[in-house]
């Protein structure tokens, strides 16, 4: 009888349908250079470590506010010179094979994170290449001292106010790592271990990196999210797998072909097609970035501010946006763009007036137009999907005004090289806002230091006492009211000087499976796959 | 014969040392530079430039670059990627298993097909399938294949849902793989479906990457064929009342394999380059599309180590080719 009870049980058992494992696929553009967010910038990678790993401080879902993340708290003191930071407390480090950790996440974990960044002496430092791109460009010349106060207080001095520094700490690459694990990888004689094999304190941890071809990620079910009951932080699928496909239209035959049930980055020309599929969904996110047409005011021609406006009033914005942008762009003339806060609503695009664009020729002393090089960037980005149509539509346009210009390209990398060298007449270039402070892009493109050396990405070396002093005050202040008025005085200073001609930004898509439910596309940073569920 | 083989692997050294040389010169003379790509659109002022340059050794005269890399290969440093910072040699034996496999399939795939309808193309030399056949080589060897492969992706995986659209094996299996080869793999792993998966997978790659060397050994069979089919002993045989099975099989075939056999040699070499297109299209991690994307990121020691690596492989097979040779024929030993 007891031997039938078994037989019976486990023919039970047998019958039972099995449980369907949930596996959410995304297919992601490129792969993961490397499993430490401090080493890299790339927005691929911090799609990947964004699930393992958190900052201080991150961005809310889908929104551009910052809010809590390890730091429960923050004050500033009244000089806007110090940080203090209360950690939260129970926060649980994953585990792997050669690391179980045996305390919670304190202050001498934010302390070791950032020393390894700022101190040459930290055994840390050199380690695979010591390269810490967001830290070195965004804070690293900046920070005084970092000291930790208590177990879990931790007080950051900066040398000069930065009213950005918090949008700052929540960018991807300052997620916080185990000291812990990085003292038991060095003990163990395989350091690089540490940036390899990711431990951190997100809804999802580490399980595979096939190189090239797919990152698999499972749940981490202490994470600190779900004890504090937050749905988005809370992994509720049984695995993420991420497969990495660099072609945007295989990304899309992989997405109506359910292999992957959310496809990156997919061509904004084939909306339509998704649109059209009775299994996905095209979720549109408005990227906050800005594309310009910069002018090289140290030209000849181009440094009259009536030529640059002539060239300006001569470009028909709106069927270029319409055309470039695949009906997914806004026309503007504000550098910040409508999805960020500081974006000068008023401040509209140069009106299309060809006509009075050869008035200002001629008054200029260019009655009949003169010739000029336009360099169209060669890569796809949100702020320009199609850089060679766009230079053929301004070609066509300034033709009318008698201005011949000549169309320039070059391999990505030599672009960005000869443009940031200051070699172009009127080039394209752009950015995309890493975190929700309207500074990044003003301070990158278009601002000079205080010895009228241009920022990096200033390349047409349009430096203008004015716009500098507005930035300058805007950074040394907190008051986000009056930051935004000094912002929005800068954008009419930008717009009045005409040193670049915003060419506007376009949404992005995400082709989704229409049994996803939860994903909410980032607007900063990278998008969350906690709190998503699979049907 | 050992003079011989010595010989032959001593001549390997100056070459080895011109593809360093080769390889060096061709990634360091590309505009742009690692860093600089790193930064990208957000650039980065000229002091951190150049320090980021010194971190990496890069500030250096290109001699001593060169030098250093030298030192480097003498100790068996194969060197670490800048962008991933992992050994390229571990790099190099993650991807290389993948474009075997591919490469292996597709050439299979290629001789399979290609050699018998070259073959029925010469004997029924005019008619409408001698035609047909040659026609659908001639469009074969002629597709771009990029084309091609998303032509047949959007069919058979977008419309018929025959096939996986890419990848190597279904993103639901999750197994280790000691040998790198998913076929063997998925069987040894146990796991239900998944040697099925990756035939699956495997299946439209092949096709595309077999494409073409396909239509050349069909092309280059049917020529050897007729050369073979006109010759008097052909006639002969046929005379003497053989059946018509026999002549061609047993007597024309076999003589008509030497040229076919050279080709199917070279076209090794020439599924390297079809795998880089191939690879990326299908979303194959091997080693085709690990080099292109070194390149695009100007990563200097995966290129420069990557293709000394896939030199050096070339030349051993050549090697063996040449021993081969000298084996079945004393001639060339003492030549």
């Amino acid at each position: 009888m007891r031997n039938f009870r078994y037989v019976l049980a486990a023919l039970l058992v047998a019958a039972a349908p099995a449980a369907q494992a949930k596996v959410l696929t995304v297919c992601l553009e490129g792969a993961p250079e490397i499993f430490n967010p401090e080493l890299t910038n790339s927005g691929t990678t911090m799609t990947v470590l964004g699930q393992i790993y958190d900052g201080l401080v991150s961005v809310s879902r889908g929104g551009s506010t910052l809010e809590p993340a390890l730091a429960e708290s923050w004050s500033v003191s009244k000089d806007g010179l110090t940080y203090t930071f209360k950690l939260r407390h129970d926060v649980a480090w994953q585990s792997n094979a050669a690391f179980k950790p045996t305390r919670p996440f304190d202050a001498d974990d934010v302390i070791f994170t950032f020393d390894r960044m700022t101190d040459p002496k930290n055994p840390y430092h050199d380690v695979s290449g010591g390269n810490y791109p967001t830290f070195n460009a965004k804070l690293k010349g900046n920070i005084a001292k970092i000291t930790k106060v208590d177990d879990y207080t931790v007080a950051f001095t900066l040398k000069k106010p930065d009213a950005a520094f918090l949008g700052t700490m929540s960018h991807g690459s300052l997620g916080m790592t185990s000291k812990e694990y990085a003292d038991a990888m060095a003990k163990a004689g395989t350091p690089e271990k540490f940036d390899q094999d990711p431990i951190g304190t997100g809804p999802f941890r580490f399980q595979a990196y096939q190189t090239d071809s797919m990152v698999r990620l499972i749940p981490f079910k202490g994470t600190w999210g779900a004890k504090i009951g937050d749905k988005n932080r809370t992994p509720e699928v049984d695995a993420v797998v991420m497969a990495i496909s660099g072609d945007a239209s295989v990304r899309l035959q992989r997405a109506l072909a359910g292999e992957c049930l959310i496809s990156l980055y997919p061509n904004l020309s084939d909306k339509a097609q998704i649109d059209k599929a009775p299994n996905l969904e095209a979720v549109r996110t408005k990227v906050p970035s800005t594309g310009f047409l910069h002018f090289n005011v140290k030209k000849k021609e181009l440094e009259n501010v009536k030529v640059r406006r002539a060239l300006a009033e001569a470009i028909d914005m709106k069927s270029l946006v319409k055309v470039v942008y695949n009906g997914m762009g806004h026309v503007t003339g504000a550098v910040v763009p409508p999805s960020l806060w500081g974006f000068a609503k008023d401040i509209g695009p140069y009106k299309y007036d060809p006509e009075d664009a050869k008035k200002l020729l001629a008054e200029a002393g260019y009655p009949k137009g003169f010739s000029t090089d336009l360099w169209a960037i060669p890569v796809s980005r949100p702020y320009m999907p199609n850089g060679k149509r766009a230079a053929e539509m301004i070609q066509a346009d300034w033709a009318k005004i008698g201005v011949k210009a000549n169309i320039k390209t070059y391999e990505w990398a030599e672009y960005i090289k000869r443009a940031q060298h200051h070699e172009a007449d009127v080039a394209m270039f752009g950015g995309i806002y890493d975190f929700p402070d309207p500074s990044q892009i003003l301070n990158n493109y278009l601002s000079c230091s205080a010895d009228g050396t241009p920022a990096p990405s200033n390349i047409g070396s349009w430096c203008d006492p004015k716009f500098n002093k507005l930035l300058r005050e805007a950074g040394a202040i907190t008051d986000k009211a009056k930051r935004t008025d000094l912002y929005h005085q800068a954008q009419e200073e930008v717009h009045a000087q005409v040193p670049v001609v915003v060419l506007g930004g376009a949404d992005t898509i995400t082709a989704v499976n229409k049994s996803v439910h939860g994903f909410v596309p980032a607007v900063f940073g990278s998008s969350r796959f906690s709190g998503v569920t699979v049907q | 014969m050992l003079n011989f083989i010595v010989r032959k692997i001593a001549m390997l050294i100056p070459t080895l040392f011109g593809i360093t040389i080769v390889s060096f010169g061709f990634i360091h003379l590309l505009p742009g530079d690692p860093v600089t790509l790193m930064a990208g659109d957000k650039g980065m002022t000229v002091q951190e430039h150049a320090a980021a340059m010194a971190r990496l050794g890069l500030d250096r005269p290109l001699w001593q670059q060169y030098l250093g890399y030298l030192g480097q290969l003498a100790h068996g440093n194969l060197g670490t990627s800048l962008v991933t910072h992992r050994p390229v040699l571990n790099d190099f034996l993650t991807f290389f298993p993948a474009t075997l496999e591919l490469s292996i399939c597709a050439m299979v795939l290629a001789v399979v097909i290609g050699m018998p309808l070259g073959v029925l193309a010469a004997v029924k030399r005019g008619t409408w399938f001698d035609q047909l056949s040659m026609s659908t080589a001639l469009v074969g060897y002629s597709m771009p294949i990029f084309w091609w492969g998303l032509l047949l992706i959007v069919l058979f995986a977008g419309v018929l849902h025959w096939a996986p659209v890419s990848g190597r094996i279904s993103l639901m299996y999750y197994f280790p793989q000691p040998t790198g080869f998913m076929l063997i793999d998925s069987l040894l792993s146990g796991e239900p479906g998944a040697f099925r998966s990756a035939v699956a997978h495997l299946a439209l790659p092949s096709i595309v990457l077999a494409t073409v060397p396909m239509a050349v050994i069909a092309r280059q069979s049917r020529s050897a064929m007729l050369e073979v089919l006109g010759q008097d002993y052909v006639r002969t045989a046929r005379a003497k009342g053989l059946a018509p099975g026999l002549v061609v099989g047993r007597h024309a075939l076999r003589n008509a394999l030497i040229p076919v056999v050279t080709v199917v040699g070279l076209q090794v070499g020439a599924l390297m380059t079809g795998a880089i297109l191939t690879e990326t299209i299908f979303s194959w991690p091997g080693i085709g599309k690990w080099i292109v994307d070194a390149i695009s990121s100007r990563d200097y020691p995966v290129v420069q180590s990557g293709l000394l690596v896939i030199a050096t492989m070339v030349m051993l097979v050549n090697l063996v080719v040449d021993i081969l040779y000298a084996v079945i024929n004393p001639r060339i030993r003492h030549a």
